[in-house]
């Protein structure tokens, strides 16, 4: 497969008196269970109403660490015309896209997609469910929004097929994972789902969440939904530890990650113990020939969501100034109650350039929109 | 190159047991006639692989010999060299993995009964941590009042993956007990294998499970200020042991900014995380794993926002370092006297009187 995803112009900022800018994460919500009724065979709806998606966790419709708002979303974000928040694309487009001059949107359809489903096969139906709703219903209606193709991931096989059908579509932009797999991601049972975006020129969207089965720590379950959400940025370390270590980025250099709603601060901490461990065990990873933070540095990306906040807000720009101004996405999170308002992120005013990459021009870029 | 002060105090250093046969003395009879009729072996952990290079310096390493098991070596390669006054063994032999409590209780006795007598009578500068079972808190409490009156017992110690996050309710009746008796509790890099040490499941390679301990910290990190330690148990120390410091003011921004979100969840947690770790809890040195220039490190300085916060450790004997490289990079001469003298003493009371 070798697909050429062609360029296209931005479509004409709607709000041309503020900055543009790409909105990295965005999430698409159903207005009720029926929303992929037309895009699942018979068998599956009857499955789904008899038994349900059954995720690997505890409740059929409930996390089993509640929320902090109602679908983790902001009580702002209700449309006017009734659903749950972030289920009305005209909603969306006025008090997210026009009210910040968004020109690009990626769509991550994360919550109940089907990757994390214990029965792999009705998941992979929901997952190709998912990217019809999203096509039909999002992205074309509205060309500012680029869609992530949702793949189920665990079965590598049935991935690449979901992949193929979409990825020649100038809608979709990304291939989508959750960052709790199941086992390691670097393990080579996932490396054909790498090979086959990197061949796509599609880069790979690692979301935080999902239900690997295992527990959210090496101490097991902790008890709360603070600790849920603070731990994605160490499980986002384990995915991006195993895909260095493991060689992913060495076997497939064109293969770009981006990491997803797990904040960013933490990786060049990770980035210099990910060194000093290879430069004392490398007899263990000799198929590893460079030191990790070059791969890293080569191949990964993350979005801005949730921003670390400093006591001394200006120290977060050490960080970015670490990882690298044209590695970070910015991202809002619409609707979830942790969003990010662009005109607030960041601590202080910078030089017009690094500005412009990190609210814009280093989306465009990766994701081919510029 | 920071330089060393004279006089420091070494607050993370390991003893090795030679083999299992050097604990049957201090086992009960009942124990020690188990081990022997069950043909129980050695019970070295996987964390720390015999000949995996990190496991010990190869100029510390002698042919035939455990690395850290010999006292006259520990005392040529680590106390001696960093003009050390004090040091804290902390003894990795796995005796907290095992599944029974009741074989744990007896092996952490024995554990700490062979530690006062091969090493605390032997050599004046070492200190020790008391080996809990952490398999049983009850248990666990016993031991840990049972070796108070010894004042060379400073610490209690644990490690950062166990049954369950370090911070729940269960491992309560433990650090009562450690504040009680004027005793840090130090959190040691390991884990108990009960789950896998990624959230992600088993890695491949040994390089993953040792780059997942910071991971660990970082969530047993959460869960001690999350659960609401700190504020029942005000006065309580945790040291984080071998855990690496880097990661700490990253984790911090981000554990605090999702407090200020979710206080309505945790609502005993009546100040910022930033503030409790600044009063409750301290790192040791190494591992380093430091930014490849000095500035750099400069600027990780600030953002620790505190010269209180790091202890000296050498980890022998574990390969952190080369030479007498011990230190973090371009620190003052002041900086290095609080992390090697005034940090550990302010930390550990018990070290005050010695």
């Amino acid at each position: 497969m070798n697909v050429q995803v062609t360029s296209r112009p931005l479509p004409a900022a709607a709000n041309a008196s503020k900055l543009a800018i790409a909105d990295c994460d965005i999430h698409p919500q159903r207005g009720n269970d029926k929303a992929l009724h037309p895009y699942l065979e018979q068998r599956w709806i009857e499955h789904m109403q008899t038994f349900g998606a059954r995720p690997r966790q505890a409740y059929q419709k409930s996390p089993a660490y509640p929320k902090g708002q109602p679908n983790a979303s902001r009580r702002d974000a209700y449309p006017p015309e009734g659903g749950r928040q972030g289920s009305s694309l005209s909603f969306m487009q006025k008090q997210l896209l026009d009210q910040n001059n968004c020109v690009l949107g990626i769509l991550n359809p994360t919550g109940d997609n089907g990757q994390s489903y214990q029965n792999r096969e009705f998941g992979a139906a929901v997952c190709h469910a998912m990217n019809e709703w999203v096509l039909h219903e999002w992205l074309e209606p509205e060309p500012r929004l680029k869609g992530s193709i949702v793949v189920p991931y665990e079965d590598a096989d049935a991935a690449v097929a979901e992949l193929e059908k979409y990825a020649a579509n100038p809608h979709f932009a990304q291939v989508l994972m959750l960052s709790r797999t199941s086992e390691p991601p670097g393990q080579k049972r996932y490396w054909k789902l790498y090979e086959a975006a990197a061949e796509a020129g599609l880069p790979v969207g690692v979301h935080a969440f999902g239900f690997g089965g295992y527990p959210v720590s090496g101490s097991g379950w902790p008890s709360y939904y603070i600790e849920d959400m603070v731990g994605h940025a160490q499980s986002s370390q384990a995915f991006l530890t195993s895909m260095v270590i493991e060689g992913v980025f060495e076997r497939i250099p064109d293969l770009q990650l981006v990491l997803i709603e797990a904040g960013f601060a933490w990786l060049p901490s990770l980035s210099w113990r990910l060194d000093k461990i290879w430069n004392r065990l490398r007899v263990e990873t000799p198929h590893l020939k460079r030191p990790p933070s070059e791969y890293i540095h080569e191949s990964v990306y993350l979005t801005t969501q949730p921003m670390e906040e400093p006591a001394k807000r200006e120290q977060v720009l050490d960080a970015i100034d670490w990882i690298g101004w044209d590695r970070l996405l910015f991202a809002t999170d619409y609707p979830h109650w942790d969003y990010d308002n662009p005109d607030m992120v960041l601590p202080m005013p910078l030089p017009e350039q690094k500005r412009r990459d990190f609210f814009l021009n280093n989306a465009a870029k990766l994701y081919k929109q510029d | 190159m920071s330089v060393i002060e004279t006089g420091g105090i070494d607050c993370d250093l390991h003893p090795a047991v030679p083999n299992i046969k050097a604990l049957h003395p201090y086992l009960s009879d009942h124990w020690r006639d188990i081990v022997i009729q069950r043909g129980i072996g050695e019970l070295d952990s996987l964390s720390y692989p015999v000949n995996s290079p990190l496991t010990a310096r190869p100029d510390w390493r002698v042919a035939g010999q455990k690395p850290g098991s010999d006292l006259e070596l520990l005392r040529q390669h680590a106390l001696n060299p960093f003009r050390t006054s004090i040091a804290i063994a902390n003894c990795l032999y796995g005796v907290q993995l095992l599944f029974s409590e009741d074989l744990g209780a007896g092996f952490a006795k024995a554990l700490n009964d062979w530690m006062a007598a091969e090493w605390l009578d032997k050599e004046p500068r070492l200190r020790a941590s008391i080996v809990v079972p952490v398999q049983n808190p009850e248990m666990a409490v016993d031991e840990i009042n049972r070796l108070a009156p010894d004042k060379r017992f400073v610490q209690v110690l644990m490690l950062v993956m166990g049954d369950m996050p370090l911070g729940k309710r269960h491992y309560w009746p433990i650090y009562a007990a450690a504040e009680k008796h004027g005793m840090p509790v130090g959190i040691h890099a390991g884990s108990a294998y009960r789950h896998p040490v990624t959230s992600l499941g088993w890695p491949t390679y040994y390089s993953e499970d040792y780059a997942a301990q910071a991971a660990a910290f970082q969530q047993g990190l959460s869960s001690l200020i999350c659960e609401g330690v700190f504020t029942k148990y005000p006065d309580l120390k945790v040291v984080l042991l071998e855990s690496g410091f880097t990661w700490l003011p990253a984790h911090l921004w981000r554990l605090t900014k999702f407090w200020r979100g979710l206080r309505i969840e945790v609502p005993w947690l009546d100040r910022a995380p930033t503030e409790i770790v600044k009063s409750n809890v301290r790192l040791t040195t190494q591992p380093c794993d430091a930014p490849p220039t000095e500035p750099m490190f400069q600027k990780l300085m600030e953002h620790m926002d505190s010269d209180e916060l790091l202890l000296f450790s050498t980890d022998y004997p574990h390969w952190q370092f080369d030479g007498e490289d011990v230190l973090p990079p371009g620190l003052s001469r002041d900086t290095v006297r609080k992390i090697m003298i005034d940090n550990p003493r302010a930390t550990y009371p018990r070290l005050r009187n010695g």
